[in-house]
């Protein structure tokens, strides 16, 4: 285990669930990013949890805008602390839906015009701020308020996405694997150009499970090979070695199911599905690795 | 230096002269002259600004946001849909007292697709807290965008200002053009929230009931201070560069018993117009009303008042007829006209003034 | 107040001869407004461009409807627009041809433009260019002078034979 900088940048004064994995992650992300940072946060659930004016949780500052526009926000106050002189971190930190649905014009097109920001989704696979409706990054078989039987559309795989985009740094985490966020994070930030971490980030009111579990809830994403843990380097692919492990012993996707309500009555077509699409996915992930592909 | 140009290149030519350091833009008919001219600028060095080639107008918008909230000057011009299409972020710049300057090349809205000048894309952003001034020559395009930046970046004002001029009646025209060195007449840009590394804070966070109407009062209280910002500038520009700009340009008003208030180059055309029914013996006066936002204290007690907009409130009626009722008490005689680029003429204008009712609604071109 | 209305095809320069009497005129020491009528013409259709030259500022933005000079780039275009159409009783028209048409009512100037943008090899995109010649033709006419003629092509376009061929239009056009 690496020491991690004893600074704390997110007080515990947030108005966030018990169990919060988006409100824990950005504590962990902001030691690697430092105090010379600006968070952009578009609507979602960090809009609200970062506390009520005039006091606010954050020790950084956060600026806070509509929900599709965080990455051209991003793009702008980038292009104005670079003229400045200034290395400031320019980091969005937006939800799913912000990211995957409504967001992603903003975000295809900063990544694009190769903005010097690193955008942080941190995923809880449903629109959580507003009492969790479907997005398209929640999954297929989940019970949002919008899909009452069990979404029946495929997750959107944004990382497909941001990956067309050839952008120099990109990641998953897991909000379970916070030594490994916080490494993702420093090693993002050092990249100049646009980055991009997708981060899973279990939530216990959304995905109705009990609030003490969301750290195991995160690591049977992982262990079960739903959730796959890589970085890609200027195109270089690196698969975390629990992902490797996970894709070779896998935890029985059952595990991962059954301790959430929101997968209760699933049926087995839809696990079906989630099985084939995880499959798919590592199986191109394993091609892109070994070069086949 | 006395030269030619266009309305967009005027307004690039004054926004150059700004030295904005951001310029976030996307381009759209009958702007997109503006932005590529900046563009150049940018690329040949004679401009030395970030020119930030965003995907949609509310990216545009809110990559002007972050650029001003992180204490760069910032430009942006658009028309019509993109106008609309930044309409969110219209409201969060003025909210986050970010000092966006802004070109709208005033265009009508689909469906069907027309290009040609209407207000009613600027007018739908009204209550955006934006302040809006019309402009009708290539000169004040020019000169009414470099104010736009002093008026803005006043800390009394701290709010955004859209220069709206007709998409090609005068964004395309060809006019004479006097370029000024501007000098220190717009001081460096200073914001005074500002993104400030040292001093961490949040912006725009949760703001409860209790105390989000005070954010409200202190924009309207900034609103009715730009009166006096306004008339400072005009003043100071005038004095600097010899060219008085008003709340309205009046023509032949004081004696006037009926006056012709529009806004753009209608206002412009609709002085023919006086000097023609001038002619028949009617006492007819111009009122071209320049400032949008804040609106204008007029005087019009004692006059017929014909008011030609170019713009409609479905199931209301004319905006400005409804706006010179709503401040001056004077019952207009509303003429719809030019909408969509209707071709509207000092002629036109003057049967207007024979014709008037006043009370009535007169849709121009409509027979029934 | 004097107003032009010049017909051309899209991609021609119409628009651009336009805003070149203007610029001539306005170094005349005159007030001078040139715009294009703007609808949905791409390249090749027939387009339309005005003038309006006067020595008392210009308000009027609307569309000329009675010309009092009506300049014809592309002889062509007679075929499909009545270019005469709200011409001023003997308001003069200038056609870029070499087989000078009879129009009656009217006095004609008929110029080679064409002809002379090609004995440069004055050809951008493929197209001889029409609209320098042609404020060689109207310096002739009177209505700007030449010297402004000359310094608003110079302001304009680099190329020497721009005023070459303005000078040869100055010659070849009949008063």
């Amino acid at each position: 285990m690496n020491p991690l900088p004893a600074e704390e940048f997110v007080h515990k004064c947030t108005t966030a669930c018990a169990g919060c994995t988006s409100s824990l992650s950005l504590r962990y992300i902001l030691k690697a990013a430092g105090p010379d940072t600006v968070l952009v946060v578009p609507a979602c659930c960090t809009a609200v949890l970062q506390g009520v004016y005039p006091a606010t949780a954050m020790n950084v500052t956060v600026y806070n805008i509509a929900f599709a526009a965080a990455a051209a926000t991003a793009s702008g106050m980038a292009a104005a602390f670079r003229r400045a002189g200034r290395a400031t971190n320019v980091i969005c930190y937006a939800g799913d839906g912000g990211t995957v649905d409504i967001g992603i014009q903003a975000l295809s097109g900063a990544l694009e015009r190769g903005t010097d920001f690193l955008y942080i989704c941190y995923d809880n696979e449903a629109y959580g701020n507003t009492g969790m409706q479907r997005s398209g990054a929640t999954p297929i078989g989940a019970i949002t308020t919008t899909t009452p039987g069990g979404k029946t559309d495929a997750k959107k795989d944004i990382d497909r996405i941001v990956a067309a985009h050839s952008i120099p740094y990109m990641a998953t985490a897991c909000a379970a694997y916070p030594q490994d966020l916080y490494a993702k994070v420093k090693k993002a930030l050092s990249i100049p150009g646009p980055k991009f971490i997708h981060l899973l980030s279990p939530c216990p009111p959304g995905w109705r499970y009990s609030a003490e579990r969301s750290v195991e809830v995160g690591k049977l994403a992982v262990k079960t090979g739903l959730w796959m843990l890589y970085e890609r380097e200027h195109g270089e692919l690196r698969i975390n070695p629990v992902s490797k492990a996970a894709m070779k012993r896998p935890a029985p996707v059952e595990e991962y199911l059954k301790v959430q309500g929101r997968f209760k009555g699933i049926s087995d077509q839809a696990k079906g599905a989630l099985v084939a699409a995880m499959e798919q996915n590592h199986r191109r992930l394993l091609a892109e690795e070994a070069g086949t592909c | 230096m006395l030269t030619i140009a266009t309305g967009n290149k005027a307004v690039a030519a004054a926004a150059k002269e700004a030295r904005p350091g951001v310029i976030a833009a996307y381009p759209i008919t009958p702007q997109t002259e503006i932005v590529e001219q900046l563009a150049t600028y940018v690329a040949e060095g004679s401009l030395d600004a970030d020119y930030v080639p965003v995907e949609s107008e509310h990216s545009a918008m809110a990559a002007c946001i972050g650029a001003s909230a992180a204490g760069a000057r910032t430009f942006t011009a658009t028309s019509s849909h993109g106008l609309l299409y930044m309409h969110e972020m219209l409201h969060w710049a003025a909210g986050a007292r970010t000092p966006v300057v802004m070109a709208n090349v005033n265009r009508a809205l689909g469906p069907g697709w027309n290009t040609w000048a209407e207000h009613t894309d600027a007018f739908s952003q009204r209550d955006t807290g934006w302040l809006q001034v019309f402009v009708a020559t290539v000169q004040e395009a020019y000169d009414a965008t470099l104010m736009a930046f002093r008026i803005a970046e006043d800390e009394r004002v701290l709010l955004p200002v859209m220069v709206n001029l007709d998409g090609f009646a005068l964004s395309h025209i060809t006019q004479s053009l006097e370029t000024v060195d501007v000098g220190d007449f717009i001081p460096p840009f200073h914001l005074p929230h500002a993104i400030d590394i040292a001093h961490p804070r949040g912006y725009g966070t949760l703001t409860p009931p209790d105390i989000y109407f005070k954010f409200r009062w202190d924009m309207e209280r900034s609103m009715r201070a730009s009166r006096e910002v306004i008339a400072e500038t005009e003043a100071e520009f005038a004095r600097r560069f010899g060219r008085l700009w008003g709340p309205t340009e009046d023509y032949r008003c004081e004696d006037a018993d009926v006056v012709v208030v529009a806004l753009g180059t209608l206002g412009k055309e609709a002085e023919v117009a006086v000097d023609k029914l001038r002619e028949e013996g009617v006492k007819a006066g111009s009122m071209r009303l320049r400032w949008f936002r804040p609106f204008p204290i007029l005087d019009l007690a004692g006059r017929e008042v014909v008011v030609i907009d170019r713009d409609y409130s479905f199931g209301f009626g004319g905006v400005m007829a409804h706006s010179i009722r709503s401040t001056t008490g004077v019952e207009p005689y509303s003429v719809i006209a030019g909408l969509g680029g209707q071709e509207v003429t000092y002629d036109d204008i003057a049967q207007f003034v024979r014709q008037r009712e006043v009370g009535r609604e007169f849709w121009f071109g409509v027979s029934d | 107040m004097f107003e032009i209305r010049i017909h051309s095809r899209g991609g021609q320069g119409g628009v651009t001869a336009a805003k070149l009497i203007a610029q001539a005129a306005f170094h005349d020491g005159r007030c001078a407004t040139a715009f294009p009528f703007y609808g949905a013409e791409r390249r090749g259709a027939p387009v339309v461009s005005f003038v309006r030259i006067s020595d008392q500022p210009i308000k009027v933005y609307s569309q000329i409807r009675n010309p009092d000079m009506v300049i014809v780039l592309d002889a062509s275009v007679m075929d499909s627009t009545d270019v005469l159409a709200g011409l001023k009783e003997g308001g003069a028209v200038l056609i870029n041809t070499a087989q000078p048409p009879a129009i009656e009512g009217h006095p004609v100037h008929a110029v080679d433009l064409t002809g002379i943008a090609l004995a440069q090899n004055l050809v951008v995109a493929g197209s001889p260019i029409l609209n320098t010649p042609v404020l060689g033709a109207l310096a002739r006419l009177g209505l700007v002078s030449k010297e402004s003629a000359l310094a608003a092509i110079a302001e304009t376009f680099s190329d020497p034979r721009n005023a070459t061929v303005a000078n040869t239009a100055y010659e070849e056009t009949k008063l």
